[in-house]
């Protein structure tokens, strides 16, 4: 089944949304993150719990302070990592970092209910080292595994500034908008460009007496949009 | 920028930025704090068209152009800070206990009846091969349980000198809750899941029962089980039913679509699998403290599991009028209306 590159979000006032779906990549690549942060934040807890109680990591005779000082949270912040930071903060910082957040079929926030069903199918998800939600997720339209269907929730890319950080609006105002876009543009993909290329580019939207070289253009060019 | 229409864009522009500034650091600070003032609230309901209108308008200008975008995060960032469900946590669980749950497991009722009527049959075939082929039992038990059975005494004897009562319903209770959450999510997959775990667990306690009986012991393991036996059994023939309504969505979803009947069947089972794992700590917590304790007699042991099953069967309803959720009194007028027409 080919997969939807956008969620369209209908609003009241007629004016649509468009939430671009993450697909296995970022999927894959905020799982790969969280794993490696719970399964070292629950190591972490084990190896600190044991040598301050016991002073050795193999407790060879476990006690009730045992289980619940040391296996007890170890073993809540590898099971419960991704609901109780989903619920407290949002996402997870693999989400985070991975760029992606988690949004009910209609765009909006999930509640506490949806978090929790699809991180209770995760047990059905995780079957077969993943491969269960892997192929779940490769078979479906929005790129979504099982607990994401039970919810109703996916995942979408999240809205970064980084393309539009800089953009300054009262630019327009001097430039109109056309010559203000393509100027940011510009300065946004300057490394990118061979500097013959942008440097003719930079020309067209700069006076003429600017000096002709590559520094000076990308100066004048910032000092256009500023 | 000679144009009257570039003109009319840069004051257009000149004249709303500051707008859209102060809206977007009053996003920043609901994003952070998750918190907002009345008035800032309001007037962020009464900008919400505005901003849709001026993105319509830069989309028309210039459709994948930076102020496009730019406004696109902006309006994003608002719908979803607008449409952010209000959460009351109090009137939220009330729901859930006094009108959900008792709806919940009304519906799943016959399903409950023929998940109980399964997990008997294979009981009973498991007592069956036992009791007829007694060295079969090593399938279902360690050699140091048979071992110890076959000297006159249970595995559960002195379980309290092995472990104290608090690590074990700590984790019996794990165990039961992770046992439930798995028969129920296998249940997605046409209900065999579902079907395997209740089997095997049903012919496991038969054939457990028929080798203690060979050695006289079957008295002793069902004092042993009374406690917390009610609530455990009743919670995982309930987890069957709602992993069956799973399987059952995705196999003949009726009217809706498949999607659309698992969505529904899993957030009415996972509601109830909720009100379920509570009731497991607590029978663990009987199964730790009550159980393998000697100074608890049959009568104390049988009153604290009927007492406790009976507090389940209130949780769900079972004594109550049925309250019909909006969901379904929708459905009935809608089924009314066809009937009227």
């Amino acid at each position: 089944m080919q997969a939807t590159d956008e969620l369209h979000v209908q609003s009241v006032t007629g004016v649509d949304l468009q939430l671009r779906i993450a697909s296995l990549g970022g999927r894959s690549y905020a799982f790969v993150i969280d794993w490696h942060i719970r399964t070292v934040a629950a190591m972490a807890w084990y190896t600190a719990s044991t040598s301050v109680l016991y002073q050795e990591f193999a407790v060879s005779q476990p006690d009730a302070t045992f289980w619940f000082v040391v296996a007890a949270p170890a073993a809540v912040i590898y099971a419960l990592y991704h609901l109780i930071l989903e619920v407290a903060t949002g996402r997870t910082p693999g989400k985070r970092i991975a760029g992606v957040r988690i949004v009910t079929v209609d765009g909006q926030v999930p509640g506490i209910a949806a978090l929790a069903i699809r991180n209770v199918l995760r047990l059905l998800d995780s079957l077969l080292l993943y491969a269960v939600g892997l192929t779940c997720v490769l078979v479906t339209r929005q790129s979504v595994r099982i607990g994401d269907i039970a919810a109703g929730t996916l995942l979408v890319y999240d809205d970064s500034n980084a393309d539009t950080e800089g953009f300054n609006e009262r630019a327009v105002a001097r430039l109109g908008l056309e010559r203000a876009e393509l100027a940011h543009e510009l300065l946004g993909r300057w490394k990118s460009l061979e500097p013959e290329k942008r440097q003719t580019l930079a020309r067209k939207l700069l006076d003429d007496d600017t000096p002709p070289s590559d520094a000076a253009l990308h100066d004048a060019l910032k000092e256009l949009v500023r | 920028m000679n144009s009257p229409r570039d003109r009319r864009t840069s004051a257009w522009v000149a004249q709303r930025s500051d707008d859209w500034r102060d809206l977007e650091s009053n996003l920043a600070e609901v994003e952070d704090t998750g918190r907002i003032e009345g008035r800032t609230a309001l007037r962020a309901v009464h900008r919400y068209p505005e901003v849709a209108r001026d993105l319509a308008l830069a989309r028309r200008l210039s459709p994948d152009g930076t102020l496009a975008r730019r406004l696109e995060r902006i309006y994003a960032r608002l719908h979803r800070s607008l449409y952010r469900p209000a959460t009351n946590l109090r009137a939220d669980l009330t729901t859930l206990f006094r009108r959900e749950i008792p709806e919940i497991a009304h519906e799943l009722r016959h399903r409950i009846v023929v998940v109980a009527a399964g997990f008997a049959i294979a009981s009973a075939a498991g007592w069956w091969m036992v009791d007829t082929y007694p060295g079969l039992v090593g399938l279902f038990a360690s050699p140091e349980a048979v071992e110890r059975v076959q000297g006159g005494e249970l595995w559960t004897d002195g379980l309290l000198n092995v472990m104290p009562s608090s690590v074990l319903s700590a984790e019996i209770f794990t165990n039961n809750i992770l046992v439930s959450l798995t028969v129920f999510c296998l249940g997605a997959v046409y209900g065999l899941g579902t079907i395997y775990i209740i089997g095997m667990n049903g012919f496991m306690i038969g054939a457990v029962f028929a080798f203690t009986a060979r050695h006289d012991l079957a008295g002793r393991l069902a004092e042993f089980i009374v406690a917390h036996g009610f609530v455990e059994l009743s919670i995982i023939f309930i987890a069957g039913a709602a992993g069956f309504s799973l399987g059952e969505a995705i196999a003949r979803p009726a009217h809706r679509t498949r999607t659309a009947a698992f969505r529904r069947a899993a957030t009415r089972g996972a509601r109830l699998m909720f009100v379920c794992c509570l009731f497991l700590v607590g029978a663990g917590l009987i199964e730790g403290y009550v159980s393998p304790n000697p100074a608890f007699p049959l009568p104390v042991r049988l009153a604290i599991g009927i007492a406790y099953w009976v507090v389940l069967l209130l949780a769900l309803g079972a004594f109550g009028p049925l309250r019909t959720t909006s969901d379904q009194r929708g459905s009935k007028k809608r089924v009314q209306g066809v009937h009227q027409e």
